[in-house]
């Protein structure tokens, strides 16, 4: 083939026995590469890297021959993924990093540009550049030599910043007092790159962004020269990531949500990006960074819905391939089909975010062209992101008691959720359950479908996953099922969970899945009929379970549950005995009317009013035995209760005794 | 560095422009805003004016007040009954019963908005939403129905608060934004480039309204209505900063339309732009007889010269004489080098022969300088290459008043005479036109010191004391045709004592003196004078009446009325500015025998966009606002 037999060539010379001809190979080499992927590759597979590698490192071969193989070296990395894959693969980092200990700058500058290339590549791993642990330091002092080594260095810190540890270790390396000054360089590269360092490390760390708030930069406060970068005469992507810098320092609490740089400033600089105007991957982020900006935040989601008009911008972020497209520029459609996915992502995203608390606002987005029929289609779509966001949307407009009654029913959104949460990776199922408990709530219309679809057994199944997110969603969402629910249901819970699964339950570390199930047993344990069928069945487990929990430590909102379910067994006609044979619970309930909190002592004495209660049978056995027991002093006592409401409890139960 | 000095020149013009406005409002008081700024009002009202101004120059610096004055408040005159106003104009309150669409009033604000505004903002704040907050604000062409609400009509669009609806020219609104209430400031921002609009709600804005609005909106005028009693609306048209950064706004549209300028496709030959450019120097460079910078440049960019090098070298030779104030020799080096030209052009002779006689005045001219008068140094060093001084607009405002003179000089010549005050505001800011001259015109800088502050201490007195003999003395040339004025003049040489008037030399006052001081290049310059008044009855009787050049040959003459012509109101005419101008016509004339352009193109480039800048303004395009001609010229 006639290209391996001039690259053969090229790298034969490599080998020439006189330096000279070596680096005038290697000059000849480099413009021989320069734009030609096909050469690259020859070169590569011909073994020249190895070769170059040696004449780098080699301390007799001139500076002049070093800088120009790195060049070379420089200049194989640009070309293919695969290149980038062989350079690693050959050990180029290590030697690259190892030159930087040479003192001339030139050198240096043309190494740390190949480490650059390799380095924000997708397929090399970050890792590499944090194994010695030499380099990180020497890189930063590296940073004061040229304008080419500021840009080449903060370009590798903010591709290689991925994890938190990376952070810290940048962080503690001084990358903040080192950087900062290179935000006012006189060169816009640099400039860009130094802002996206900041950015990357300031995201979701507090530390890092605590810090920044109180750097200064040439007198001015480091927001100040965010707020500046953003001006809108400033090029898109340095105003898109100024404006991600102040979300991450927002978000990580280093200023407040109403600070005029967050209000005035940030908010409606990521609004702007969003607008039709920019590119789809400035769209893409602008939207995903705002979501998350006012996430946590009703008052920024309130500006943000009624600025520019967003609710109704974002609808156009659906309408990737447009048809338009499709007929006049295939190139054009590819793009967008590229996109498209991300675009719908970011939208549902951005459309969570807004709705998560203002009900005016769902009301809005729910009126948006289409917008029920898109977030359906959304949650049967192939790409897990689309998925993903389409379903937290959805559970952002389920929190509208409105929506659920009215919308949420007239497109039958249970159908595709339900869908989604049979086979589905656990983020999706997260937040899918949490939808439908919000569905399975009483009022709401779809409650009955989604029952009679099977449900109880899949959430079941989800009570006995390892995520706690994902038992919690399980047992609130049968929990919400069991309120008021038929015998029924009632006996389908019991039964599918499954006692022995109630009680490891109850038993879980985490208190919210605790809670929920005490939850789920008191909605179990309501009405007369109900509760007697249940406790005659599993009176003896539950009996022992609230033993267990009252005796243990928990807290305080844990054991008035607990209380509560108790007051509900005392409502039964036959499970009251369950409570009036055992010494030791009643003895338990005695202590709970003496305790300092007043919520406990009210669910207290609703038991005790429940046992003593008159029109039921064999209640003045009950009476006489807890009178024999100094409950009535205790009542008395209560009667006098600063609180109005245990002190009114208190009087009612006091009356039956009277009666 | 040619370019350079050309865009000062251009600065120097607007200070003249606006030195002349302070000398108005010191003088006289009635007519104009800024004149009433300066003279009434107390001193908090005088603070936020300022504010004011300062502002509305920073957000337009591209209007021009003079033709199209910008909204300072709302209109007493152009308003509903039912408006009440209050605080200046600024504050507007409902007074009518509010209970039926009938009882709706609107008021609109002083003018309408200019369309060089490129952007325009303006914010009300609500003070009190009154009974039923029905308010709204918006826009609106001149003359549309005030008893009405904002949008229902033609040419008017509004934004109302009780529904937070957008009305465009129809009864029914489209839902538009939140609504708005007591302690909201309410923004609208029209844009003039793209036609459309938006309103802003405590410094967000709330998007652009959907709807086409391709209508002719620099008529429009800012509008605001209420409906219901109790309602009271603060106006902010600059008085205050604003909520809302409408300078970042207004920072991309400048961005976008620059860069629009930039994109501009020029050319689709390659190295046709680049050649066209080139030309355009070398002409340049040769039209002002730069001969060694034209070859050079011409020799590195390889094009021909459209003239022949001695021919520039020629031009050169007789520019630098003129700007030397040596008129008499550059009159004779023309007539050698080009016989014809003066004699087909007496007109073009006559200003020569008019500079010609300033110059012996000056002292500087060669046939009184060989005569023996002290040689003065200052009057007479020129730069020594000439200056590019035929900037576009500098060339169109000093020539054009030079030779042919604008209509309301002349008239006012005519029928006034010389009366004291115009002539001041005419002439007493020269000087201080001079003062941010470039570092190029140096040398004329000790002269214009010190008539400048001849005419600060002096002038409200002299010419006080002048307006009579100027008179006088005016009167005389008027009526007695030949040559009663020379009379006078040579009276006041000769023989002080005999002179109407007390118009002797007082020695002692200038350091100048007359012709350079000798009695024999006086005597000359007498005589010079009377043959230039022969020569203009001359060209009276063979070309007509021409009003410019009788006006030149009055304020040439009036020199000698004065005791110290340097300092007199019309002594600008002695600085070596006003060179320039005789340089460049003569310049011109020269060109033009020989079929070349008598003004560079690149000067006539730039002197189009200008024009074109100032067109756009007048048809409402908005960009004109953001393409500042000054903004290229580095």
């Amino acid at each position: 083939m006639y290209f391996t037999a001039t690259s053969r060539h090229y790298v034969d010379r490599l080998f020439d026995p006189d330096p000279q001809k070596v680096l005038q190979g290697v000059i000849d080499m480099k413009n021989a590469v320069i734009g030609n992927n096909k050469q690259k590759a020859n070169l590569i597979v011909l073994g020249a890297v190895p070769r170059l590698l040696y004449l780098l490192q080699q301390s007799s071969s001139s500076l002049e021959l070093r800088t120009e193989c790195a060049v070379v070296l420089g200049s194989l990395a640009m070309g293919t993924e695969n290149n980038i894959k062989s350079l690693v693969d050959c050990h180029i980092i290590p030697a690259l990093l190892q030159g930087l200990l040479c003192p001339d700058l030139i050198f240096i500058e043309a190494c740390l540009r190949c480490l650059r290339t390799v380095f924000i590549s997708p397929v090399t791993p970050v890792q590499l550049l944090y194994t010695d642990s030499t380099v990180i330091p020497h890189l930063m002092s590296l940073l004061s030599r040229s304008q080419r080594t500021q840009e080449y260095i903060t370009q590798i810190f903010s591709h290689c910043c991925k994890t938190p540890e990376h952070q810290t270790v940048l962080f503690n390396h001084g990358a903040i007092q080192n950087i900062a000054p290179l935000l006012i360089s006189p060169s816009y590269k640099v400039r860009m790159q130094a802002l996206k360092c900041f950015s990357v490390l300031a995201y979701e760390n507090t530390q890092v962004s605590m810090t920044l708030v109180n750097v200064l930069v040439d007198g001015e406060l480091l927001s100040q020269v965010f707020v500046r970068m953003m001006q809108r005469d400033q090029p898109i992507e340095m105003q898109l990531t100024a404006a991600k810098c102040l979300t991450y320092m927002c978000r990580a609490g280093a200023i407040r949500t109403d600070d005029s740089c967050i209000v005035l400033k940030t908010l409606p600089c990521l609004v702007r990006m969003c607008s039709k105007e920019h590119l789809l991957e400035e769209r893409v982020e602008g939207a995903e960074t705002l979501a998350y900006l006012m996430e946590p935040d009703v008052e920024l989601q309130r500006i943000a819905s009624t600025t520019d008009h967003l609710v109704s911008m974002l609808a156009d972020y659906f309408k990737y391939p447009s048809s338009v497209s499709a007929i006049t520029d295939i190139k054009r459609l590819d793009h967008d089909l590229k996109h498209a996915h991300e675009l719908r992502q970011a939208a549902f995203k951005l459309y969570a975010s807004l709705g998560s608390n203002d009900e005016d606002i769902r009301k809005k987005i729910t009126e948006t062209e289409n917008m029920m029929d898109r977030i359906v289609s959304g949650l049967s779509e192939s790409s897990i992101k689309v998925r993903l966001a389409a379903v937290r949307c959805l559970h952002s407009l389920s929190r509208s008691v409105q929506q659920l009654r009215t919308s949420f029913h007239d497109h039958a959104v249970w159908k595709p959720l339900m869908k989604l949460l049979q086979n589905a990776p656990d983020e999706v199922l997260v937040m899918a359950s949490s939808t439908l408990c919000n569905l399975l709530l009483e009022f709401s219309p779809s409650k009955e479908p989604i029952l009679e679809s099977g449900v109880i057994e899949l959430l079941c199944s989800l009570t006995q996953s390892d995520s706690p997110a994902l038992r919690v969603n399980g047992i609130w969402a049968l929990m919400n099922m069991a309120f008021q629910a038929d015998q029924k249901v009632k006996v389908e819970i019991v039964r599918c969970l499954g006692t022995e699964q109630l009680f490891r339950l109850l038993s879980d570390p985490d208190t919210n899945v605790l809670m929920k199930t005490l939850g789920l047993l008191r909605n179990l344990l309501s009405t007369r009929p109900h509760i007697d069928q249940i406790m005659s069945s599993h009176g003896k487990q539950i009996m022992q379970a609230v033993t267990l929990i009252l005796e243990a430590e928990h807290s305080i909102e844990v054991k008035e549950q607990t209380l509560c379910i108790l007051a509900n067994i005392a409502d039964g006609n036959t499970a009251k005995e369950l409570i009036m044979t055992n010494d030791d619970m009643l003895q338990k309930i005695k202590y709970y009317m003496g305790h300092s909190n007043v919520k406990l002592q009210l669910a207290a004495t609703f038991c005790i009013s429940n046992l003593i209660w008159n029109e039921e049978d064999g209640s003045q056995e009950r009476q006489d035995k807890l009178r024999e027991m100094g409950f009535v002093d205790i009542l008395h006592k209560l009667t006098q209760a600063s609180d109005p409401n245990l002190s009114d409890r208190a009087k009612t139960a006091m009356q039956q005794y009277l009666a | 560095a040619r370019l350079a000095s050309r865009g000062s020149g251009l600065l120097l013009t607007s200070h003249f422009t606006k030195s002349r406005v302070v000398a108005m409002s010191g003088q006289s008081s009635g007519c104009g805003f800024l004149m009433s700024v300066v003279v009434h009002g107390d001193s908090a009202l005088n603070e936020q004016e300022k504010e004011l101004n300062q502002r509305l120059r920073r957000l337009y610096p591209a209007v021009n007040e003079n033709e199209t004055p910008l909204p300072r408040s709302w209109s007493p005159k152009d308003k509903f009954s039912y408006i009440g106003l209050s605080q200046n104009n600024l504050r507007v309150h409902y007074k009518g019963h509010g209970k039926t669409p009938k009882d709706a009033a609107s008021v609109r604000a002083t003018h309408p908005i200019p369309a060089a505004c490129g952007v325009y903002y303006f914010e009300v704040k609500i003070i009190s939403k009154g009974r039923d907050g029905y308010m709204g604000i918006g826009l609106s062409a001149q003359g549309v129905n005030m008893n009405r609400l904002p949008g229902w009509d033609k040419h008017s669009y509004g934004y109302h608060g009780d529904d937070g609806h957008s009305f465009c020219s129809s009864g029914t609104g489209q839902p538009y934004g939140p609504t708005f209430t007591t302690g909201d400031v309410i923004g609208c921002c029209v844009n003039l480039i793209n036609n459309t609009c938006f309103y802003t709600k405590n410094g967000h804005s709330l998007g652009k309204k959907l709807q086409n609005q391709r209508q002719i909106l620099y008529m429009l005028n800012l509008l605001i209505y209420l409906d219901t009693p109790g309602e009271v609306v603060d106006a902010n048209f600059g008085q205050h900063p604003f909520v809302y950064d409408i300078e970042d706004y207004m920072r991309e549209w400048r961005t976008k339309i620059q860069a629009q300028i930039d994109r501009f496709p020029i050319g689709e030959r390659e190295g046709e732009w680049q050649s066209m450019i080139q030309k355009m120097v070398a002409s340049y460079l040769v039209h002002h007889s730069y001969c060694a910078t034209a070859e050079a440049f011409a020799k590195s960019t390889d094009q021909a010269v459209h003239e022949e090098l001695a021919s520039i070298k020629n031009r050169q030779k007789i520019q630098k004489l003129v700007l030397s104030g040596r008129m008499g020799e550059a009159i004779e080096t023309t007539q050698q080098l080009y016989p014809n030209l003066l004699e087909r052009n007496p007109d073009l002779l006559f200003m020569l022969k008019v500079r010609q006689f300033i110059e012996m005045v000056n002292g500087t001219d060669s046939e009184v300088r060989c005569l023996g008068g002290r040689s003065p140094k200052s009057q007479d060093s020129y730069p020594g290459s000439p200056r590019p001084f035929s900037s576009p607009s500098h060339k169109a405002s000093s020539s054009q008043s030079y030779l042919t003179g604008t209509g309301s000089d002349t008239s006012w010549f005519d029928s006034n005479c010389c009366n004291g005050v115009t002539s001041n505001k005419n002439h007493s800011s020269s000087p201080h036109s001079h003062k941010p001259c470039p570092p190029g015109s140096g040398s004329t800088l000790p002269v214009s010191d010190i008539s400048l502050n001849g005419s600060r201490s002096q002038q409200p007195i002299t010419s006080n004391d002048m307006d009579m003999e100027v008179d006088h003395f005016t009167n005389g040339v008027t009526e007695s045709s030949s040559n009663g004025f020379l009379n006078g003049s040579s009276k006041h040489t000769t023989e002080p004592d005999d002179c109407d008037a007390d118009m002797e030399v007082e020695s002692a006052q200038s350091k100048r003196q007359l012709c350079g001081g000798s009695q024999a290049a006086i005597e000359r310059m007498i005589h010079f004078g009377r043959e230039l008044q022969s020569m203009s009855e001359h060209l009276r009787r063979e070309c007509g009446k021409n009003s410019a050049n009788k006006k030149m040959l009055k304020d040439a003459f009036s020199l000698l009325a004065y005791s110290d012509p340097w300092n007199s109101p019309v002594g600008y005419q002695l600085d070596a500015i006003q060179r320039e101008p005789v340089c460049s016509t003569l310049n011109s004339a020269i060109l033009e025998t020989h079929n070349l352009p008598k003004q560079p193109p690149l000067a006539q480039a730039v002197g189009q966009a200008a024009q074109c800048l100032a067109i756009m303004a007048r048809t409402g395009s908005g960009s004109c606002a953001f393409a500042s001609v000054d903004d290229y010229l580095h």
